[in-house]
C-alpha cells in the first residue's frame, strides 16, 4: 500500500511538471536575449518587452479586444442574472429543457457556433465588425455566467426577501436593495471570467470579425513570421499575468459569493 | 376548460424569456439556418435554393472528406482516452491523499490553464518543432545526436498538445465523483478481504464511473471539431475535420459543403456520445 502510495506521488508530481511545462516557457523565452527559441539560454533582456510598446496594430487590437471584452462580459452577466435568478427561485414548466440549451455553448464545438453565425450574418446582409464578436462571445459566456450566479443565487435565504417584503418594500427595491447586494461578489466573478474569456477567445473572433482586429486574431498573424517570435511570447506573458490577477479576484469574489450568506446572519 | 398559468410559471418565464429569446435568436436560428443551407447549393456567388441531398452524398463519399471524419474522430478518441487515463490517478491522489492540501493541488492543476487556448497550442509548436525546446534541449543533453522528427507536423503532435490542453476538464470532474465515494465502503471492502487492487476495480473504479463518463464527453465532444491545434501543429497529415469546414468557407466559397460538413460532424459526434452513454448506463443508474 504504502509503495503504490510513493509511485502515486511521484506520477502526480510527473504529470505536474507536463502540464507546466508550456506556460513555464513563455516567461523563460520572452526574457532570452536569442531570436531564437531554443536551448540552452543565451543571455537576459527585457527587448522583447520595449517592442510591445512601438506596435501600433497590436495597440489597436488590444482596444478592439477591450471593448468586444468589456460589453460581453457586461451584456452575457446581465442575461446570466436573469437566467439564473429564474432557475435559483421558481419551479416551472419547460425551465429544465430551456436551461438546457442556453447551457449548450458550453460543450458545442466552437467552429460550429462559428460557422453558423456566420452563415446567419451573411444570408441577412449584415455587416462584420466588432459588434457581431459581442453577441458571439455573448452566447459563448452566459453559461458561464448563469453557473456561477447559480452558485450564488442558490446561497441566498428566501427569508431575507420575504423580510423585506414583510417590512413593506415592493418587488423591484427587495431585489435591488437586498438581493443584489447579497450576490454582487458573485456579479463580480461572471464579470471577471466573462472578461477573460473573451480576452482570450479565437474562433468565434476569426470568424465574426471583419477587418477589425482582436488580440488572439493579432496574435494568430503574428504566428507566421519566426523573426516577431520572442515578441509575441513576451505578449503571451504579459497576457498570462493579466488572466492570473483577473482570475485570482474572481476567485476571491466567489468565494465571497458563497460565504455571503453567512456574514449576513 | 380554460388553461391557467401558474402564477410561478409566469413569473419564472418573465425572467428567463430575455437570455432564452437571446439564445434561439444566435443559437437555435443559426443552427437551423445552417441545416437549411445544407441542403442547397452554391456556385460561386449564387445561392440555389433547391432541396438537394448532394452535399451530404459528397461528404460521405468523398475519400477527402472519409479521411478528415475518420482522423478527425481516431484523434479525438485518442485524446480522450489519454486524457482520462493521465488524469484518473492524478485525481484518485488528490482526492486520497490530498490531504489538507486537496484546493492547492486543483488550484496548482489550473493555473497553467489561464493562458490563452491558442498560446498553449502555439507553444506546443515550439516545444516540438525540428530546432525546437525539446530537440534543442535533449541534443545539448546529448540524450539524441539528430532531432526528432515523428513529434511535429503530424497526428501525433495534435494528440500531445490536445492530451494536454484538455487536461483540467478530465481531472476535475473525475475528482468530484471520487470525493462523492462514501469512504465506509473502503472499509467493508477491505473487511470483507479484498485487497487493494480488488477494491479498486470492483468499488472505487465503478463508483467514479459518471465522473470518467463526463470527464470522456466534455473531451471527446469539442476536441472532434478543433481547428487551432490542427492547423498550428498537424501540418498536412494531421489536419481535421474543423479546417475543412474552415476552407469550404472562405477559400472554396462552398458554404452548403461546409454547412453539411458541420452538420454531419455534429450528427456523428451526438451519435458516438450517445451510444457512449447507453453502454455505460449501467454505472449511470446508480446515481
Amino acid at each position: 500500500m504504502a509503495r503504490s502510495t510513493k509511485y502515486l506521488k511521484i506520477f502526480a508530481y510527473t504529470y505536474l511538471i507536463f502540464l507546466y511545462a508550456p506556460a513555464l516557457l513563455l516567461p523563460l523565452f520572452s526574457f532570452n536575449a536569442s531570436q531564437i527559441i531554443a536551448f540552452p539560454l543565451t543571455g537576459f533582456t527585457t527587448n522583447w518587452f520595449e517592442n510591445l510598446l512601438y506596435q501600433e496594430t497590436l495597440h489597436e487590437a488590444l482596444k478592439n479586444s477591450l471593448i468586444v471584452a468589456v460589453s460581453s462580459s457586461i451584456l452575457a452577466t446581465t442575461l446570466g442574472v436573469l437566467a439564473s435568478r429564474s432557475a435559483t427561485r421558481y419551479d416551472f414548466t419547460g425551465k429544465q429543457i430551456s436551461l438546457t440549451f442556453i447551457l449548450a455553448p458550453l460543450v458545442l464545438p466552437e467552429i460550429i457556433v462559428g460557422v453558423s453565425l456566420l452563415i446567419v450574418l451573411i444570408q441577412l446582409g449584415l455587416p462584420l465588425n466588432l459588434w457581431s464578436v459581442v453577441l458571439g462571445h455573448t452566447l459563448l459566456i452566459m453559461p458561464f455566467s448563469i453557473l456561477i450566479m447559480n452558485s450564488a443565487f442558490n446561497n441566498l435565504d428566501i427569508s431575507l426577501e420575504e423580510a423585506s417584503m414583510d417590512l413593506g418594500e415592493n418587488q423591484f427595491g427587495t431585489f435591488y436593495r437586498v438581493i443584489l447586494p447579497l450576490v454582487f461578489p458573485g456579479i463580480m466573478a461572471s464579470l471577471l471570467i466573462g472578461f477573460t474569456l473573451s480576452l482570450d477567445e479565437f474562433i468565434i473572433a476569426f470568424f465574426l470579425t471583419g477587418t477589425d482586429t482582436t488580440l488572439p486574431v493579432y496574435i494568430w498573424a503574428q504566428f507566421r513570421f519566426p523573426k516577431k517570435l520572442p515578441t509575441t511570447m513576451a505578449l503571451g506573458t504579459v497576457l498570462l499575468v493579466v488572466s492570473l490577477i483577473l482570475l485570482s479576484l474572481s476567485e476571491y469574489f466567489r468565494r465571497r459569493a458563497a460565504n455571503s450568506q453567512n456574514s449576513v446572519l | 376548460m380554460i388553461l391557467k398559468i401558474k402564477p410561478e410559471t409566469k413569473k419564472g418565464w418573465r425572467l428567463l424569456s430575455t437570455p432564452f429569446i437571446f439564445s434561439i435568436l444566435l443559437l437555435a436560428a443559426p443552427l437551423t439556418m445552417m441545416f437549411l443551407l445544407s441542403f442547397w447549393t452554391q456556385d460561386y456567388l449564387i445561392l440555389d435554393r433547391t432541396f438537394t441531398f448532394n452535399n451530404y452524398i459528397e461528404a460521405f463519399t468523398q475519400p477527402v472528406y472519409q479521411l478528415l471524419f475518420s482522423r478527425s474522430l481516431t484523434i479525438s478518441l485518442t485524446v480522450t482516452f489519454f486524457t482520462v487515463l493521465l488524469a484518473y490517478p492524478m485525481a484518485y491522489f488528490i482526492s486520497f491523499h490530498g490531504g489538507e492540501r486537496k484546493a492547492l493541488w486543483l488550484f496548482l492543476i489550473t493555473i497553467p490553464f489561464w493562458t490563452s487556448y491558442l498560446l498553449r497550442m502555439f507553444l506546443w509548436k515550439v516545444i516540438l518543432g525540428y530546432n525546437g525546446v525539446l530537440n534543442s534541449f535533449l541534443l545539448w543533453l546529448e540524450m539524441i545526436t539528430e532531432p526528432l522528427t515523428f513529434i511535429l507536423y503530424n497526428a501525433n503532435a495534435v494528440v500531445i498538445a490536445l492530451t494536454h490542453g484538455w487536461a483540467p476538464f478530465a481531472i476535475l470532474p473525475i475528482f468530484v465523483s471520487l470525493e462523492k465515494i462514501d469512504r465506509s465502503l473502503l472499509e467493508a471492502s477491505r473487511d470483507l478481504g479484498d485487497g487493494p487492487f480488488h477494491q479498486f476495480f470492483r468499488v472505487v473504479l465503478p463508483l467514479s464511473a459518471p465522473g470518467v463518463v463526463g470527464a470522456a464527453l466534455i473531451i471527446f465532444i469539442p476536441t472532434v471539431g478543433d481547428y487551432i491545434t490542427p492547423k498550428l501543429v498537424g501540418g498536412t497529415d494531421g489536419l481535421m475535420i474543423a479546417n475543412m469546414i474552415q476552407v469550404q468557407f472562405s477559400k472554396a466559397n462552398n458554404a452548403p459543403l461546409a454547412a453539411a460538413l458541420s452538420v454531419s460532424s455534429l450528427m456523428i459526434v451526438a451519435f458516438i456520445s450517445i451510444v457512449f452513454v447507453l453502454v455505460n448506463r449501467k454505472h449511470l443508474r446508480r446515481y
